[in-house]
């Protein structure tokens, strides 16, 4: 198998300091692929240099063989790399219908025309909104889709944060830290959202959850003050004993 | 063929599209706000050259709520591109094109290409940089218009401006009863046009950009090319307001590119309500009337008030004076359960 995102010795460096450091990612087509680390390991500054917000100092990003490195990111996302953020980042006074449909006919903008991109009211776009109820129905957010984004509760803002990166249809997804501050009794519906993504999109997981992380991940890379400490199955990176020390305990008796 | 009318929608969206349809609706407020204006030729005779100034502003200020409102920019430069219009109005009718929807055209044509290559300025900064950016525009361009006496007519302002009659049909008046039915007309044409945009996909996109700049560059928007052809469109209407002022009083004062005036337009679609499509056409009417009635008495009395008015809209108006209307109007309908 292909990888369908690369990155070849990416680097980025805020002045003196390291915060990515020779990154060799590969995410293969249709992977189940989770990035963890410790706090400060250069995580999501990662995913913003894939997502095309922040520079690298070095290296290169390459997508479907393509390199893309220097593209703007909402070409990144024509091109199918969508992303979702930590923090909820939201159009918190659209409401998840209208939101989704702006990012469906974003998506589609090449196949209408003028008119009926500036002139023709929004109701004219009927499949699109129709796509984007169907898309917020699989996500259990159809009762709110008429709210006010805002005045949701988090656990469906988080669901939503999902729902706008896959409306995008991407091939890759890039989901940084899906179940951040989702309360454990909620956490559930965002497991089977995960676990019922389509089989063609690749994923690369950031989480800090690790029953979350073990559960959803074929494959595990494990980030250390930006530099890659090894990647490998969930076995093998469960039994690693510098993972264990560096990561999932620094209990020593 | 996508056809429109042939799409069946799923059952389970069709209530939220309904209600979608509603919002886009022309609402019953709305056509007795258009048909008052009419009426107002007859109501008002001996007050039209007021009530065309009104329009005006409110059609200039309806361009600064497109980008303020809608796509989230601030400016205090906006009155660049009212002058614009308004000296290229007037300078083509002064050089022989005496017809005034020529006029209109030179003016858009003009203010939008100065909106067009200033948008990469202003768009680069943050809110304070564009702040800076716009204000510094347009005292350059006062002073290039202060110091172009030849072509302005300066301090004096640009004299000689003839204004022929509309298709060739219809003069100018005295008392501007033709002027303001040209000024309604061209307000109201401009005005459909602009709901459309703001009820249409584009206008969604725009409310995103402004909600969520980053979102919706992960979204896929291009967020710099959208705010350039806003920034641009906003300046074409600005420069059509600027035409209109220069066509109906056959003259071009230097203030048109005044600081004062951009400064003004702000306050103005901040008491009207921003994001509301007639918050500016509102708040022109307040401003403008407040002033001509407060300034007769004491003009420090005008500033006092007004100082009052901004301070009492920015803290318990969400919306302006548009947004208290719209607030009222919920309410009545939940009281009495009208949907």
């Amino acid at each position: 198998m292909s990888a369908v995102l690369q990155t070849r010795d990416l680097c980025k460096s805020f002045g003196g300091l390291m915060v990515t450091h020779n990154v060799n990612l590969q995410l293969q087509a249709g992977a189940r692929h989770a990035l963890i680390g410790p706090n400060g390991a250069g995580k999501t500054t990662l995913i913003n240099q894939l997502a095309g917000v922040l520079a690298p100092s070095s290296g290169s990003i390459w997508l479907d063989g393509d390199e893309i490195t220097e593209l703007p990111a909402h070409e990144r996302v024509q091109r199918g790399l969508a992303r979702t953020f930590q923090i909820n980042t939201l159009f918190a006074h659209l409401s998840p219908l209208e939101a989704v449909t702006n990012v469906i006919i974003e998506r589609q903008r090449r196949e209408l025309s003028v008119l009926q991109r500036r002139f023709f009211p929004l109701t004219h776009r009927r499949i699109e909104l129709d796509e984007a109820h169907e898309l917020l129905s699989r996500l259990n957010l159809a009762q709110d889709c008429m709210r006010a984004t805002r005045e949701l509760p988090y656990g469906k803002q988080r669901l939503l944060e999902m729902a706008l990166a896959l409306a995008c249809r991407p091939k890759v997804l890039l989901l940084d830290e899906p179940a951040a501050g989702v309360p454990e009794a909620e956490s559930e519906e965002l497991f089977s959202v995960l676990g019922e993504l389509p089989a063609d999109i690749s994923v690369l997981l950031i989480e800090h959850d690790m029953a979350l992380v073990f559960r959803f991940a074929e494959r595990i890379t494990v980030l250390v003050d930006g530099a890659e400490l090894l990647s490998g199955t969930p076995e093998q990176i469960a039994e690693d004993p510098r993972v264990r020390e560096v990561y999932l305990g620094k209990r020593r008796g | 063929m996508r056809g429109v009318a042939a799409e069946r929608l799923t059952p389970s969206v069709m209530p939220h599209w309904q209600a979608l349809r509603r919002r886009e609706r022309w609402r019953p407020a709305e056509i007795a706000f258009w048909l008052g204006l009419a009426a107002v030729f007859f109501v008002f005779p001996k007050h039209l050259v007021f009530a065309s100034q009104v329009l005006i502003t409110g059609l200039f200020a309806m361009s600064l709520d497109l980008i303020l409102g809608y796509a989230g920019i601030v400016t205090l430069g906006h009155a660049a591109f009212f002058g614009l219009g308004a000296y290229s109005a007037g300078l083509l009718a002064k050089y022989g094109v005496h017809e005034p929807l020529a006029g209109l055209l030179a003016a858009a044509a003009t203010a939008g290409l100065g909106g067009y290559l200033s948008s990469f300025l202003v768009l680069r900064g943050g809110d304070l940089a564009r702040l800076m950016i716009t204000l510094g525009i347009g005292l350059l361009l006062f002073e290039l218009a202060n110091q172009a006496t030849a072509l302005t007519g300066g301090v004096d302002g640009l004299q000689g401006v003839e204004i022929g009659p509309i298709f060739g049909l219809f003069h100018f008046d005295f008392l501007g009863k033709v002027a303001y039915l040209y000024v309604l007309a061209v307000s109201f044409t401009l005005f459909v046009l602009v709901r459309a945009l703001m009820m249409s996909p584009y206008g969604l996109s725009l409310r995103g950009i402004r909600d969520n700049p980053r979102r919706a560059v992960a979204i896929g928007v291009p967020i710099r090319a959208r705010l350039t052809n806003i920034y641009t469109f906003a300046a074409m209407i600005a420069g059509v307001a600027g035409a209109l002022l220069a066509q109906t009083t056959q003259f071009v004062a230097l203030d048109v590119l005044s600081f004062q005036r951009s400064a003004d337009l702000l306050i103005i679609v901040i008491i009207g309500g921003t994001a509301t499509l007639y918050g500016g056409f509102i708040g022109a009417a307040l401003f403008l009337i407040a002033q001509d009635r407060l300034a007769n008495l004491s003009p420090e009395y005008w500033l006092f008030w007004l100082g009052i008015l901004l301070i009492i809209t920015t803290l318990f108006l969400d919306a302006g004076v548009m947004g208290g209307l719209l607030r009222i109007e919920t309410l009545v309908r939940r009281r009495f359960g009208i949907r």
